[in-house]
Order: C-alpha cells, then sequence, then structure tokens
C-alpha cells in the first residue's frame, strides 16, 4: 500500500488549531439554535376559528349537575361580614352547589394575561364564573371565542327582574354571553373644602385655578371618553378622526394635572393631592362612609360613562350549570340587595332597593341616587366606545397614549 | 511509513488534551448554562419579538421589522428616548444619594458599634424587607400626602407654602427608589468595612497619619469593594423600575419601566415592549461593561 505521506499526515493529525475548531464548533452551534429558535418563532393569534360552530344547544343539553362553583371577582365586590358571605352561603344552602370565591382579578389586563394562554390552548382555567369590566378584554374574550353562550331559558330571574341599563347591551346584543355583575358610572368628583363653587361640566377639569390638583385617570379609555363627552359626542358612535379633536382639550388641561392615576386616585382625592378628579361613583360612596363626606360626585352635564363588570363563563368551565344558577340565583331582589348593601356600585336590580330598605333597613344605600340612579341620570350615561377589532383599539391607543406616557 | 504510524500512536497514548484541559470548562458548565438560560436566550428572544409584525388576536410573524428601532426612538409621539434617559438618571442620582446615605450607615454599624448591637442594626436595616416592596412605597405617598401629617405639620410651621407638594414630582419618585434599595448598597459596604484588618488603622495612625486621613486613605480605599457591588445592584434595579414612578410620580416621571409594563400589558404591543427591553438590556449592559472595564472586576472578588 502506498500512500502519499503527506495524505496520512493529514488523515491522523489534527491540523485546526484548537481556538479555530472551538470557534467553528461554537458558531456552528449558535446557528443552529438561532435556526431552531428562528423556527419556533412568531407568536400564534389568539383568534380562534372553530368558536362559530359550536351548538350551544346541544352543548347546554350534554351538561351534567356538579356541585361545584369555581368564581373569580375582584377584589372587596361582595357581601363580607365578618368573613361569612351570606348570599353565596343562601346559594349553597339551597342548591347544594359548594362555592370556591376567589377575589383574584387586580384589572382586566393582568387578568386577562393570566387566563389567555389556557384559555388558547383550550385548557382548564379554573374558573367557571370571572367577572370582566366591558372594554377591550371583554371584546377580546367574545371575539376570540372563549366564552360559553348563555343558556337564556335557564335564567328566567335575569329577564325579570334585570334594570334596563343591563339588558341587551350594546357591547354583548342579547346578553349572549355575559350578565352584569355591578354597574358603574365615571364622572368627576371634588373635595367641598378646597371648591367652593359648583362643578357642574368637564370644563371644570381644565380651570386654571386648580391648577396642580386636578387628577385624571391614566386608564386611555375612561380618559379619552371623557375627552369625547366634554366635545358632545357620544363615545359609542364616535369617529377616529373626534379623537384625535378630543386630545386638544387634553393636551391643553395636561401643565394643571398633577397625575394620570390607576385606582389610587381615590386616595389621592382623600388625601387632598388632588381636589377635583374623574372618578367612579361607587368609590366616592364608600369614602363618604368612610370618614370623607367632603368628596362629592357629580354628573357632568355633557354626560358620564356607565361601563358594566360582567359575569361570564370560559370554554372550559367545568361547571357550566353550576354558574349559570349562580347567576340566575343573584338576580333576584333578595340576593342582588344583600350584595349592594355591602358593594355599593350601581344595582343591576332596580327591586332590590326596596329590599334593602324594608329587610336590610339600610335608607342610606337604598335612597342613594348612585347606588339606584334616576332615570335623568342614566339617560346621561354613555357606554365606552366598542373596538371591532385590534386595528381600531391600536389606533385609540396611538391617539391617547402620548397624553397619559411622558 | 511505519515510523509515522508510531508516532501518531503514541501521541493517543498521552493523556488527551481534552482530559487534561477539559475540568474547567465542566465546572463553568453551570454558570454557563446560567448566562445562556437567564441573559443570552432572553436577550436574543426579545430581540426577536422586537422583529416581528402583527397582533395578539391573529398572531405576530417575523418581519426583520428593524425599523420599529427608529419608529419608537426617532420619529414618534410618545418619547421613548426620554422615558430612558429619564431613567438613567433617576438611576444615577438613587445611585450616588445611596451611597451619600449607605456608607455613614455601614461605617457606623462597622467600627463604631459594640459587637452585640451589630446583627439587631442589621436586622433593623433590613426590617423594610419584611413588607412588600410595593405596599410599603404606596405608604410613602400616604405620609408624604397634601393632607399627610408630614406637610400638614410643615405647613403649620409656616415651613413652606400653601401649594408644595412632594407626590407627583421626580424627586419622590427618586427618594422612593433610594428607600427601597438602600440595604442593597448598606450591606456589601458593611461587609467590605467589616473585613478591614483593625491593625491596619492602627499602623496608619502610628504613622502619624490624622483621622480624615485614615479614612480617605485607608478605609475608603479598602471598602470600594463593597462601593462596587453596591452599585451594580443598585444601579440596575432602579433604572428598570416600574413601581416609584407609577405610585410616587406624576405627570413627567414616566419611566421606561412603565412604558415596557404598559406596552406588554395594556396595548398589548408586543413587539414594542420586547424593543424597548431589549434597547434598555442593550445599554445597561453596555454601562455596565464600561464600569467594570474602568474600575475591575477584581473588586468583588475581593468582597468573596
Amino acid at each position: 500500500m502506498n500512500i502519499d505521506p503527506a495524505l496520512w499526515r493529514g488523515l491522523t493529525q489534527r491540523r485546526m488549531p484548537r481556538r479555530v475548531l472551538m470557534s467553528a464548533a461554537g458558531k456552528g452551534f449558535g446557528l443552529l439554535s438561532v435556526a431552531a429558535l428562528l423556527a419556533s418563532c412568531g407568536i400564534a393569534g389568539t383568534l380562534d376559528h372553530q368558536g362559530a360552530q359550536v351548538d350551544w344547544a346541544a352543548f347546554w343539553k350534554g351538561q351534567k349537575k356538579t356541585n361545584q362553583l369555581n368564581f373569580a371577582n375582584w377584589p372587596l365586590y361582595i357581601d363580607s361580614e365578618h368573613g361569612k358571605t351570606e348570599s353565596l352561603e343562601l346559594f349553597t344552602k339551597m342548591t347544594g352547589i359548594k362555592v370556591n370565591y376567589q377575589p383574584v382579578i387586580q384589572a382586566d389586563a393582568s387578568f386577562y394575561a393570566t387566563v389567555e394562554p389556557e384559555l388558547a390552548a383550550q385548557e382548564v382555567t379554573g374558573y367557571d364564573i370571572m367577572v370582566i369590566t366591558n372594554g377591550w378584554y371583554f371584546t377580546q374574550l367574545v371575539n376570540n371565542g372563549f366564552l360559553i353562550e348563555l343558556d337564556q331559558s335557564k335564567l328566567p330571574n335575569f329577564a325579570k327582574y334585570a334594570s334596563s341599563l343591563v339588558k341587551d347591551p350594546s357591547y354583548d346584543p342579547g346578553n349572549k354571553h355575559s350578565v352584569t355583575w355591578q354597574t358603574g358610572f365615571t364622572g368627576i368628583a371634588y373635595n367641598t373644602k378646597m371648591i367652593t363653587r359648583e362643578i357642574t361640566s368637564f370644563n371644570d377639569l381644565a380651570d386654571p385655578a386648580f391648577k396642580g390638583h386636578v387628577g385624571m385617570m391614566n386608564d386611555n379609555v375612561e380618559l379619552g371618553s371623557a375627552a369625547l363627552l366634554r366635545m358632545g359626542v357620544d363615545p359609542v358612535t364616535s369617529t377616529p378622526k373626534q379623537w384625535r379633536e378630543s386630545t386638544q382639550w387634553l393636551k391643553k388641561q395636561r401643565p394643571l394635572v398633577s397625575g394620570y392615576y390607576d385606582q389610587s386616585y381615590i386616595s389621592h382625592l382623600e388625601n387632598g393631592d388632588t381636589w377635583i378628579s374623574q372618578a367612579y361613583s361607587g368609590d366616592i360612596f364608600q369614602a363618604n362612609l368612610s370618614g370623607y363626606p367632603h368628596l362629592k360626585y357629580v354628573t357632568p352635564k355633557e354626560g358620564q360613562i356607565v361601563w358594566h363588570d360582567n359575569m361570564v363563563i370560559p370554554r372550559q368551565s367545568q361547571n357550566p350549570l353550576s354558574a349559570l344558577s349562580w347567576m340566575n340565583f343573584y338576580y333576584t331582589p333578595k340576593i342582588a340587595g344583600i350584595v349592594e348593601d355591602w358593594v355599593s356600585y350601581v344595582c343591576p336590580v332596580p327591586e332590590a332597593q326596596q329590599y334593602i330598605l324594608d329587610v336590610i333597613k339600610d335608607p342610606t344605600v337604598a335612597n342613594s341616587p348612585l347606588v339606584f340612579p334616576s332615570t335623568e341620570s342614566a339617560k346621561l350615561s354613555h357606554g365606552y366606545y366598542i373596538y371591532r377589532d385590534y386595528d381600531e383599539y391600536q389606533t385609540w391607543n396611538d391617539v391617547f397614549n402620548p397624553i397619559i406616557e411622558s | 511509513m511505519t515510523d509515522l504510524l508510531e508516532r501518531s500512536t503514541a501521541v493517543d497514548k498521552k493523556p488527551s488534551w481534552l482530559r487534561r484541559h477539559s475540568p474547567p470548562y465542566w465546572l463553568s458548565l453551570v454558570g454557563g448554562g446560567w448566562m445562556l438560560l437567564f441573559f443570552l436566550i432572553p436577550l436574543v428572544s426579545g430581540l426577536i419579538v422586537s422583529l416581528e409584525t402583527g397582533n395578539p388576536i391573529s398572531g405576530y410573524t417575523l418581519t426583520w421589522n428593524w425599523h420599529i428601532y427608529s419608529q419608537l426612538f426617532v420619529h414618534s409621539d410618545i418619547p421613548y428616548s426620554t422615558f430612558l434617559l429619564r431613567s438613567l438618571y433617576y438611576g444615577v442620582a438613587t445611585t450616588i444619594l445611596s451611597i451619600l446615605i449607605a456608607y455613614p450607615m455601614a461605617y457606623f454599624i462597622a467600627f463604631r458599634v459594640s459587637v452585640r448591637w451589630k446583627s439587631p442594626l442589621i436586622l433593623l436595616v433590613l426590617l423594610s424587607f419584611f413588607v412588600s416592596f410595593v405596599i410599603r412605597t404606596d405608604m410613602w405617598s400616604f405620609v408624604l400626602a397634601q393632607q399627610g401629617f408630614v406637610l400638614t405639620g410643615l405647613r403649620k410651621l409656616h415651613l413652606v407654602s400653601a401649594n408644595f407638594h412632594i407626590l407627583g414630582t421626580s424627586n419622590a419618585v427618586i427618594g422612593g427608589d433610594i428607600y427601597n434599595n438602600l440595604p442593597f448598597m448598606v450591606l456589601p459596604i458593611y461587609v467590605a468595612l467589616e473585613r478591614i484588618d483593625r491593625r491596619i488603622l492602627e499602623a496608619a495612625r502610628d504613622l502619624y497619619s490624622n483621622g480624615r486621613q485614615v479614612f480617605l486613605r485607608v478605609v475608603l480605599p479598602l471598602s470600594r469593594a463593597g462601593i462596587f457591588a453596591g452599585v451594580l445592584l443598585v444601579f440596575i434595579t432602579t433604572v428598570g423600575d416600574p413601581v416609584n414612578s407609577s405610585l410616587l410620580g406624576g405627570v413627567g416621571t414616566y419611566t421606561i419601566g412603565q412604558a415596557i409594563q404598559d406596552s406588554y400589558l395594556t396595548n398589548q404591543q408586543f413587539n414594542v415592549a420586547a424593543a424597548l427591553s431589549t434597547v434598555l438590556m442593550v445599554i445597561l449592559g453596555i454601562i455596565m461593561f464600561a464600569y467594570a472595564k474602568i474600575f475591575g472586576t477584581e473588586n468583588l472578588e475581593n468582597l468573596v
């Protein structure tokens, strides 16, 4: 056998310096991993294409009764006396359904972010009822097919007792996916110790006399809706052109604003940091009872925003019948009254007023126009704009975020 | 020919290169894996997400959209570059002020206190960590409120005007940052000071140094490892922090941390959030690299 020594050497001896070899291996490995990353990259959307094909009548027919209900709600949003919740106990007594009540929702955005991956993967979230505000996250839940359509035949109490404010709302026609838990108004609140004159209009939020003591909301839906109402535009029917116009006032008002606040706006009002602020009616009602009687809620003459926190059933709920029977149970003057007497936002059952007055004997709540609004204030109420798709939501953000974020 | 063959087998019989040199590589595997898992992969995947376009409903796809960086930092209605600079300013101010406050504290505990009192005092420094970060910060907004006892008292004494306020200003945010990060500065400096051999100080005095010279020429240089570690801990946490600016700040205190949080959670613009974090990570990386180059990482080795 006659092999060229050079070839032999090439076959048996190492010729590549180690450093080069290592770096080449490293690069190869790096490229491989980058390629793997790229192959797996891209984030799947949440849009569900099967949602439309579900036969909900058959779905409900196929359901069997269970004795469990997992209820996700916001903190301090149900009656509570010494750690006991009467409304839930009555429900358990009547139906035998045990309720696992979890006040885990701090905000729509963060709660949606925690359940969305499971909903998108069609996995069990562990909740049978979630309470979601009508708005972008509610719209997403509906559009993505993440919600079970309600069987209206099992909700006779809703048909009988629900107020016209919560029946057939524009964000969920025919209450197909939701029934309201609580309603609230967003208007203006002010400190009567600091401001002696009458406050009547959104324009009062831009009074130079209150410079540095004006609070606005950092929720851009609330902020934008207020600006639209001030212009005399109903947010529900507004157009992107009007959104842009409305920001002129917000920009002009900005130097007077002490901050764009989240839920902390209420402590700023109570502390006296802000004298006048955008505010939720229920918070002001609570504040009046807990040592801040000098705060006053006003419905601006241009109108106020009405929003609804809604009970919905996620698609992979394990106990949908329990959820429905709770919804139906809640919509009675008695149960809604028990809850309302404690929560005191706006009650979705008008007849609960009589129950609170006669049985619970709490005229403060029963006679408050903030809990049981007059027809005039209901007439002055307008909903949020309902985004048809993400692009509209994006446009709204692009218009109003520059006001808040700076 | 046979000669060559023998030589090549002889090479193989020696302890192989791999066997001789691999232990350090094996040992670095854990650290390297840590870096890969918690630094490199997040950084690269963040970069990739930032180059995608789309929306959360129909999904995001990679389109190599490098424009996003110029869109965000050059032509934007929302001044992200201002937020970034502001965060860096908060970070620098917090770090410097923390050193000025923490050093005397650590010095006092290390040198001026009897052994019996050292542990209780260190515990006091850490005591604020027993309460949740957010609640601690929120309590400050209660204390410093316009009708809170601090400002009411100052107004009654006519020390401040009726319109004077603390909340909603940059100073309130920096104050909150300092308060929340102070233990991260005190502890490393304390450790560094505690390790100084007391005989060195005696020697300095024997060589006719006065108190000031002992401090400036002996104590301070020997404790710089502690300062170095404290700066890393405080600066990095402060620059990315969204909590203090949202709870204590107002108009004009919006930080890059808040921008990332809002664009991810509220606006659901994953690509924007990723682009902002990537820029923040890269800039922090450059600053830290330069810092370590200038002051030397052996400082950290001295500490452990």
